[in-house]
């Protein structure tokens, strides 16, 4: 293999592995924000106990995000110098502007958040996971503006070989990025929501399975951290973690809804400004007006012609243009309209690719807010989960895919969006085989290659123990309140 | 001045924020098994440094961002030609990150000893190669007409670049036990001082000899420069160490800081206007103009940096402010990794 083929497995790998941590921090801070407003407002213990459960969790998942995130930085001056040349002027503005405006708030407030429990006061420790929790935003805004630019290149020229930056309010408001980023921050809290429900879920059927049993429920290893006990018991269990239940279930709804009305609008641009990608997307070989939205199509083995297809009239066309009768381009045309453009080559993205992860993106999407309102149903009227039958196997494993699914949703997103701008690295602008580093062996990208794919897998193993250890433990019991002046006891992680 | 010049000391001010803040806390890292004896010294080790380390690790994000942004041509040589090095480096700081967080999720030794682990190593790599990195840079790399690295991976470990990394690791160690002496109290505190004693003599002989090296048998450009930013630096870790012994950990931790940016700064003023000088041909140098970014975004990145800044250090010293105090190796606490302290409110 060369460096370029090992160069993209390599991005494709540790940006994937990557963005699984993303939308969980994205997500999560939000919801745990929310939970620790409502504690601060309400007064309630169940609110500190969610806040400080689900923040343990939201802690195990930053740290790995962000040593996963330093690799993605690196990789394009290490594996792509000549893209890093050419794009600089206005990729590097945006990434630079993300470690100033993000990161330093996101690493700062959280330092902050985790050591200032009692250092701080309430509200102003409660703005602090506010402030974390809007720096992901921000952050996410300007990585997606560089990705945008990827996408449809605007506000630039180009200059002895290489793109400058003419307006960069352009590139900030780039229709790309203002329908993808909604799209992605409501794919994100998919996720989270996700997140809370699940555990949630676990959680409440155990305590059904228990109460259904005559047992008294064994408490799951007790928190260290933790002195005696205020207010718990099995119905302050049970309570607390149907608020988490139906907040994360009505979340799951409304990111859900918020992701599939983005996602609409996204495509109607990316019909626009990236007409290949989806037409790859739904591997429309030949120009339709109307155009028919396809169930499943089969080509042949080189993707390049279509066997055979179900698929609903005209659907295509309201999705892409918001008219039922609208002309869609298919690949053939586009092919051609390109080798026109931009020279003989092959302009089609690797169609079974694209077909594929575009309907699994969707599909998750759609399970996922399936699930959350499956559980709202199931759990109306003060119902307790059902531990027998049917239902009973469902509240089992069910809950458990609530998270997979809009994670892998979003992983499946990114490869559709990665793969469907091939053989471009910016649209138009630079093939991808330009871009990468010239000074390097093979042997240098396998070795980094294989370095990275061992120590992410190590860590996902362990980042998954510890994350269903931490749900195995429960709710954290609070301490009585302190009774010395909190400011002198040393100073120690607590989660 | 120039914008590109601007861009130029901003890079500065960046790289040496980064060694600065993160210096010692690679250096509390590094000397977890050296003062560290019982899991609580290593706690009340790990607790200075817990708030603040991932802001300061931010300064390198934003730096390479930066540098991306202001000098795309810096950026794609130096991270495509230091490839195996970054590497390990970012091997480093991920498993380092990792350890932070996850060390206190688990009460086996086995368990925290392992962390450990990866929290010396994550902390010993990038201290070491950052030192090797940038004495190569000031040294000179092979680079063509069209600004790319066509050396090897064994050029970049010439005993002149071996012994820049033994410095920075020295000095993040000495910066490091400074640190600790000044956050500790008792009998952690005590062998924080005699560690920084030790290392410190050992890293003013380390840094004296490369010192004369880097400015009698490297530098060929701003030598008056060079050779104030080099004595400055000497200085401020003799100065370092001498308040040390005077039991003044403020001005010792201050003194040290001062060593480090002596440093850094000597490392840039040999280099300006070039970027990389390239050892092939002077004329294929990277310089900060033609390897900078477009005038428009120069002046855009101005902007933001002197609106953001500013209220970066801001908020980053409250951050400094509120975890103020010393930190106590809790007086209760036996062998035994079990006792913690609540800050529950």
């Amino acid at each position: 293999m060369d460096t370029e083929l090992l160069s993209r497995i390599q991005f494709g790998t540790t940006t994937v592995y990557h963005f699984f941590f993303v939308p969980v921090t994205i997500g999560m801070a939000g919801l745990v924000a929310g939970f620790q407003t409502a504690w601060v407002r309400t007064g309630k213990d169940r609110y500190l106990r969610l806040t400080r459960l689900y923040g343990k969790l939201f802690l195990i998942n930053f740290a790995i995000g962000v040593a996963t995130g330093i690799v993605q930085e690196f990789q394009f001056g290490m594996n792509w110098s000549q893209f890093s040349r050419f794009v600089g002027d206005i990729f590097g503005a945006p990434l630079a502007l993300e470690g100033l405006l993000a990161f330093f708030l996101e690493s700062t407030f959280l330092g902050l958040w985790i050591f200032g429990w009692d250092r701080l006061p309430k509200r102003v420790h409660l703005a602090c996971i506010w402030i974390v929790a809007g720096a992901t935003v921000l952050s996410a805004t300007f990585i997606l503006a560089a990705n945008s630019f990827m996408q449809h290149p605007v506000g630039f020229q180009l200059v002895n070989g290489r793109a400058e930056l003419t307006d960069f309010g352009a590139v900030l408001t780039n229709p790309v990025l203002l329908v993808t980023l909604p799209h992605q921050i409501f794919a994100c809290y998919l996720v989270g929501a996700g997140i809370v429900v699940a555990v949630a879920a676990w959680h409440l059927t155990r305590i059904a399975r228990a109460g259904k049993e005559r047992e008294p429920v064994e408490r799951p290893e007790q928190d260290m951290i933790t002195g005696p006990s205020t207010g718990s018991g099995i119905d302050e269990e049970r309570a607390t973690f149907r608020t988490a239940l139906r907040v994360g279930a009505v979340a799951l709804l409304v990111a859900g809804a918020g992701t599939f009305i983005s996602g609409d609008l996204q495509g109607k641009v990316m019909t626009d400004v990236q007409p290949m990608k989806m037409a790859a997307a739904e591997a429309l070989y030949n120009t339709e007006k109307p155009a028919s939205f396809s169930i499943l199509t089969i080509g042949t083995l080189d993707g390049k012609h279509e066997v055979w297809s179900i698929k609903i009239p005209r659907l295509l066309s309201f999705l892409a243009e918001e008219n039922f009768t609208a002309e869609v381009h298919g690949i053939n045309d586009l092919q051609a309209q390109y080798e026109q453009t931009y020279g003989p080559g092959e302009y089609a993205p690797n169609i079974p690719t694209t077909y594929w992860t575009f309907r699994l993106m969707m599909g998750m999407g759609i399970a996922a807010f399936g699930g959350g309102a499956l559980i709202l149903w199931l759990t109306r009227k003060n119902r307790d989960p059902v531990t027998t039958g049917l239902w009973g196997l469902v509240w089992r494993f069910g809950p458990i895919l609530l998270p997979f699914l809009p994670i892998l949703g979003n992983s499946f997103g990114w490869i559709f969006t990665e793969t469907g701008r091939q053989p471009w690295l910016v649209f138009g602008l630079l093939p991808t085989k330009a871009g990468v580093s010239p000074n390097l062996s093979p042997t240098e990208v396998w070795i980094s290659l294989i370095v990275f794919t061992l120590l992410y897998g190590i860590l996902a193993v362990i980042e998954l123990r510890l994350f269903t250890r931490t749900i195995g433990q429960g709710l954290p019991v609070l301490d009585a309140e302190p009774e010395d002046e909190a400011t002198d006891r040393p100073l120690s992680y607590a989660f | 001045m120039e914008l590109t010049t601007v861009w130029f000391v901003a890079q500065l001010i960046l790289w040496l924020g980064y060694f600065v803040l993160e210096g010692f806390d690679f250096g509390v890292g590094m000397l977890l098994p050296v003062i560290g004896r019982r899991e609580g010294d290593r706690r009340a080790m790990l607790s200075t440094i817990g708030p603040i380390w991932d802001g300061n690790e931010v300064w390198l994000i934003v730096a390479a961002g930066a540098m991306f942004a202001a000098f795309p041509g810096w950026y794609a040589s130096t991270f495509s030609a230091f490839y195996l090095l970054l590497l390990m480096i970012l091997v480093g700081l991920i498993v380092r990150v990792i350890s932070f967080e996850y060390r206190e999720h688990h009460e086996t030794v086995r368990w925290r000893r392992g962390w450990d682990a990866c929290q010396i190593v994550g902390s010993t790599l990038p201290s070491f190669l950052w030192g090797l990195i940038f004495a190569n840079l000031v040294r000179g790399l092979p680079i063509n007409a069209d600004q790319d690295f066509t050396g090897g991976f064994t050029d970049l470990l010439n005993p002149f670049a071996l012994l820049g990394g033994a410095v920075t690791l020295l000095l993040f160690l000495t910066h490091g036990a400074v640190f600790l002496a000044l956050k500790t109290t008792g009998a952690l505190r005590l062998r924080a001082k005699r560690t920084a004693s030790v290392i410190g003599t050992v890293t003013a002989a380390a840094a004296l000899s490369f010192g004369c090296w880097f400015n009698f048998g490297v530098v060929t450009i701003n030598h008056g420069w060079v050779l104030l930013a080099s004595v400055i630096s000497l200085a401020g870790l003799i100065f370092g160490l001498g308040m040390h012994l005077r039991n003044r950990d403020g001005w010792s931790f201050a003194g040290t800081a001062v060593a480090v940016a002596g440093l850094v700064v000597s490392f840039f003023a040999s280099l300006y206007p070039r970027l990389i000088p390239s050892t092939s041909n002077p004329a294929w140098s990277l310089t900060i103009h033609n390897a900078s970014a477009s005038h428009y975004t120069l002046t855009i990145m101005s902007w933001s940096a002197l609106v953001l800044l500013p209220l970066v250090l801001a908020y980053q010293a409250w951050t400094y402010w509120v975890f103020r105090k010393r930190i106590t190796v809790a007086m209760e606490e036996p062998e035994s990794v079990a006792a913690q302290p609540s800050v529950v409110p």
